[in-house]
């Protein structure tokens, strides 16, 4: 049970996959900018994460390994075409304003490096709780990265105004540069700071570039 | 079987592709006509807003049920200028009608950039108390990336505008895409779109313009965004010129009386 539970919450924080494996960024800088759009977005990754590592898993025995790669693709692909169909249909506002991105979700690199790197080799069940779980840690940094970016760029939290701009009367100017797609680079980087600063061994080991040169000329002296 | 071998392989995939193809297709069909409906009370919403006439977070039954209320669309001939009274105007559609060779032609070179010629016009009259108090244009041109599609509201003396929205375009969010923004979009409420000899002479310029009463023909420019702002002069002056909408707003305003 304890095994189960790590699968699940472990990519929260411990190895999550936007602030370790810096994986999945081109999405977070482009749909961070209201709450709303963020938490559909992250709903969005779920149901196509869950999806595909469950179908993955399930079939992992029977695909031939010449073309794995492809099968994820296509699987993954459907899921997506699916799920964008599903927002246009019921969330008609909110699908309009993510537009490409939710089609993009295809090219999102969770979602690929769970079904290969997890799936393929785990259970149904496992897999899913996987799929909970990196979902999860990617909707913790977009929620957390659109939290600061609605509230300092337009004053408001899921649309509703916290702090009244300047522009409808109010005090509070409203900062641009979060309302750029540049903001949500340095947030996410804020954000890898912090959870680096709490857990330290995620840091990652210094390397000089000579050593590299070094190495690269004496083969024979590489531990 | 041999995982391996290419016969399992072409199975194996075509299998995958059968499964797939038909979960994407049922979820495509089962969900059209929803999806159809959605862009209809859209598209709805969008007039009214044009007009002012959009209540904040108003439900799709509301928008419907105003739309009913107060929206006549008219199909003209754009030439003539005369009501088209063939063409049933709730299921017309200028978009279709610019693909089709038949009831388009080839436009002439336009700053506007717009290829195709319609053969008719949709103007939505906004009816207050059975009479028309204002006209909704559709209006369409290119900007910077994309084209812009939008509705531009006029008084029914077709001379003052109440009010420009772009419903749908790929222009720059934070620069092009500022013509989303409410505070621009209310900048033009009170401008005048033709001059005393009715040629359209409302502009988007660079910089700030005055109030509307001073300065009646001109609206700030979206800084940072030069083209589209140049864009939207063109698809305006386009539209409301002889090519366009001209000769079905003259008609306007000889039966105003």
């Amino acid at each position: 049970m304890a095994k189960a539970k790590d699968i699940a919450l472990d990519p929260l924080v411990n190895n999550n996959p936007i602030a370790l494996q810096v994986l999945g960024i081109c999405s977070a800088l482009a749909v961070t900018t209201k709450m709303s759009t963020a938490a559909v977005m992250s709903v969005a990754v779920l149901f196509v994460l869950l999806g595909a590592n469950m179908a993955v898993s399930a079939i992992r025995n029977l695909i031939p390994p010449s073309i794995r790669i492809i099968v994820q693709l296509t699987i993954i692909a459907s899921l997506v075409i699916i799920c964008d169909q599903i927002l246009k249909a019921f969330l008609f506002d909110i699908s309009k304003q993510l537009s490409v991105f939710v089609g993009l979700i295809i090219t999102n690199c969770i979602v690929m490096g769970r079904a290969e790197g997890f799936a393929m080799q785990n259970d149904v069940k496992d897999s899913a709780l996987d799929a909970v779980g990196n979902a999860g840690g990617y909707a913790l940094v977009l929620l957390a990265v659109g939290f600061f970016r609605e509230l300092f760029g337009s004053g408001s939290l899921f649309g509703v105004t916290i702090l009244k701009s300047v522009n409808d009367g109010g005090w509070y100017q409203p900062n641009g540069l979060m309302v750029l797609a540049p903001s949500a680079f340095l947030l996410i980087g804020v954000f890898i700071w912090v959870v680096r600063m709490k857990k330290p061994d995620q840091v990652e080991e210094d390397f000089h570039v000579g050593e590299l040169a070094h190495d690269a000329i004496h083969p024979e002296a590489v531990r | 079987m041999d995982k391996n071998s290419t016969s399992y392989t072409v199975i194996f995939a075509a299998g995958v592709c059968l499964v797939c193809g038909a979960a994407v297709a049922s979820a495509a069909v089962g969900l059209h006509s929803r999806q159809e409906t959605n862009k209809i009370v859209d598209r709805k919403s969008k007039v009214l807003a044009a007009a002012g006439l959009l209540p904040e977070n108003a439900t799709a039954d509301l928008i419907t049920k105003l739309y009913a209320e107060r929206v006549v669309p008219q199909v003209y001939t754009l030439k003539s200028g005369q009501p088209a009274a063939d063409i049933d105007a709730a299921t017309y559609s200028m978009q279709a009608e610019m693909k089709d060779p038949a009831h388009s032609q080839v436009a002439p070179p336009n700053a506007a950039q717009v290829a195709r010629l319609p053969e008719h016009g949709v103007i939505y009259e906004i009816k207050d108390e059975g009479k028309t108090a204002s006209l909704v244009l559709p209006v369409e041109g290119k900007g910077l990336w994309s084209t812009l599609y939008g509705f531009l509201a006029l008084d029914k003396n077709t001379v003052d505008i109440k009010g420009l929205i772009f419903y749908q375009h790929g222009e720059t969010p934070g620069l092009g895409g500022e013509v989303d923004n409410p505070a621009w979009q209310a900048l033009w409420d009170g401008r005048k779109a033709f001059d005393s000899s009715f040629t359209p002479k409302i502009q988007v310029i660079k910089g700030k313009a005055g109030a509307p009463a001073t300065d009646p023909y001109d609206v700030d420019g979206l800084s940072g965004a030069t083209i589209t702002s140049r864009g939207v002069t063109h698809l305006l002056q386009y539209w409301l010129g002889e090519q366009g909408f001209g000769p079905v707003l003259k008609g306007y305003r000889s039966n105003r009386k």
